[in-house]
């Protein structure tokens, strides 16, 4: 072998070493103990964000001028279900939300009676997991408000959001959830309003959680029922979330 | 030759990389493997870039996309105004099957090969933890051993660890080297915490600095393919300047020159 064949032979073996490399690593990916180390970075950035946030920190806010042309509608974009649908069909006035599991006062809130208190408005970024983002103006009821008169119990640790639609392709309805510190943050949010509109069915009429801090599939649409909890294991596949059953993070605020 | 690798005394051989190095560089190297390709995995979720802080059409710089050509996928890559053809590599590209579908980057590129955004991201954000830290050990070491000033910067002639005949790098390749190592790295870190919302309540400005967060998507993108560029010459240089000596070195620390 003369040295230039020599050294093209020698640079194949390095692209082929690279290509073993991710053979293997696609191999390991279907290892679900391995998928499970790989999974132990989302509490190591959990603990770095809270190590350099301080104390409740908010998501950054923007002004009118910065609010995007388009806000796109992602996930489901039509419950095909008839009992939402004919609560689309009467404008959501038989619409309520139930507010029950670990509280005192289990309640039941039509959309008046939630725009009926103090209202939060808010102008921030909304982060896709797919990688794009657009800023909107909301409005809703901040959702410390409805928790403080429901009155979780001590040993309520989780809020969980059950939605009407049901996904594409999936027996599941949308869920998400969150612990009460995110919860009970000033930007999170029940919104009924986008950009001074009534929330439009696309974006999750007539109410949607948002959360700011993470990213866009923890911001449920479609609410129908905020259940207070212990434990997330039981509810769903256990893992707090729809896309969290299907691997997602559940702390996604990367 | 001198440019590139400069040869030492014939037939001297030298102690080149002291443990430390060794050891980073091929932690470093499994680990850009990786990130490179679970990076092109979440790429593909939302296969354009843009500058700003949101993907408004308008300022989109790259995207990559797949068009309906008869009965199969055709590729489109377009950068600033100019579209051209990509079928086979970027838009679209054959599965697991062999059939043309649309993709961004092929199934060979990406890490798992299939679409998978949620292992991806897996992958990801856990070895950017280990080349942070692989990254920081490495720093931590090129200061201590003076390995930084003397041989990246080669602003000292002295090094108080290793002996006077170890040969010095090129200009060539002490401005690659501290381009990638002081530049490329901490950029692809930084911006990388610049587009997690969780950092975005915590550090407001850092996503600033980057004139917003699909800015510093698009950096993060640039940063990795500068990286990937320079992966690539980097071993073509260690091929061209004697590949067997120049892995023996790597793996032992002693080069052997040629007789």
């Amino acid at each position: 072998m003369n040295s230039r064949s020599r050294r093209r032979f020698l640079i194949r073996i390095m692209e082929a070493s690279a290509a073993a490399l991710l053979t293997g690593c696609d191999r390991l990916s279907q290892s679900t103990a391995f998928v499970r180390v790989l999974g132990s970075a989302e509490s190591a950035n959990e603990r770095l964000h809270r190590l350099l946030a301080e104390q409740g920190a908010s998501a950054p806010v923007y002004s009118e001028a910065d609010i995007s042309l388009a806000f796109p509608v992602n996930g489901t974009a039509h419950p095909d279900h008839s009992a939402y649908r004919a609560l689309a069909e009467n404008g959501f006035s038989d619409w309520r939300l139930d507010v029950v599991g670990l509280v005192r006062r289990p309640a039941q809130y039509s959309l008046t009676a939630l725009k009926q208190l103090d209202a939060g408005t808010q102008i921030t970024r909304f982060d896709c997991v797919e990688g794009w983002s657009a800023i909107a103006k909301w409005r809703g009821v901040p959702l410390h408000s409805v928790l403080d008169l429901v009155q979780p119990l001590p040993e309520a640790r989780y809020a969980v959001f059950h939605c009407a639609d049901q996904m594409a392709g999936s027996n599941d309805r949308y869920y998400e959830s969150l612990d009460l510190e995110m919860a009970t943050h000033p930007q999170t949010l029940l919104a009924y309003e986008l950009n001074d509109e009534a929330l439009s069915i696309g974006h999750g009429a007539p109410l949607r959680l948002r959360v700011e801090k993470q990213l866009g599939y923890k911001s449920a649409k479609y609410l129908m029922k905020i259940e207070l909890v212990s434990s997330l294991a039981g509810i769903g596949g256990g893992r707090g979330g729809y896309w969290e059953d299907r691997g997602y993070e559940w702390y996604a605020g990367i | 030759m001198g440019l590139f690798n400069p040869r030492p005394k014939k037939g001297v051989p030298t102690y080149r990389h002291e443990w430390p190095v060794r050891l980073s560089h091929w932690v470093n190297a499994a680990v850009v493997v990786i990130l490179l390709a679970s990076g092109l995995q979440i790429f593909n979720a939302h296969p354009a870039l843009y500058w700003g802080e949101v993907s408004a059409p308008a300022a989109r710089l790259l995207s990559v996309e797949a068009v309906r050509v008869g009965g199969t996928f055709a590729g489109r890559t377009t950068l600033f105004a100019s579209t051209i053809d990509t079928t086979g590599v970027l838009g679209a590209s054959v599965n697991s099957a062999g059939v043309i579908r649309p993709r961004a980057f092929p199934n060979w590129l990406t890490l798992p090969s299939g679409q998978a955004l949620a292992l991806g991201r897996r992958w990801h954000f856990f070895f950017a933890w280990v080349f942070a830290a692989n990254g920081c050990l490495f720093g931590i070491h090129a200061l201590r051993s003076g390995h930084l000033l003397h041989d990246l910067l080669a602003v000292s002639q002295g090094r108080p660890m290793a002996a006077a005949v170890r040969p010095k790098y090129s200009v060539f390749q002490r401005l690659s080297y501290s381009l990638i190592i002081f530049g490329i790295g901490p950029l692809l870190v930084l911006t990388g915490l610049a587009m997690s919302p969780g950092m975005n309540a915590a550090w407001p400005w850092l996503t600033e600095w980057f004139d917003g967060r699909q800015s510093a998507r698009t950096l993060h993108f640039a940063g990795a393919v500068a990286l990937a560029i320079f992966a690539m010459l980097h071993v073509l240089m260690v091929a061209v300047g004697g590949l067997f000596r120049n892995l023996h070195a790597m793996l032992t620390g002693w080069y052997y020159p040629a007789k």
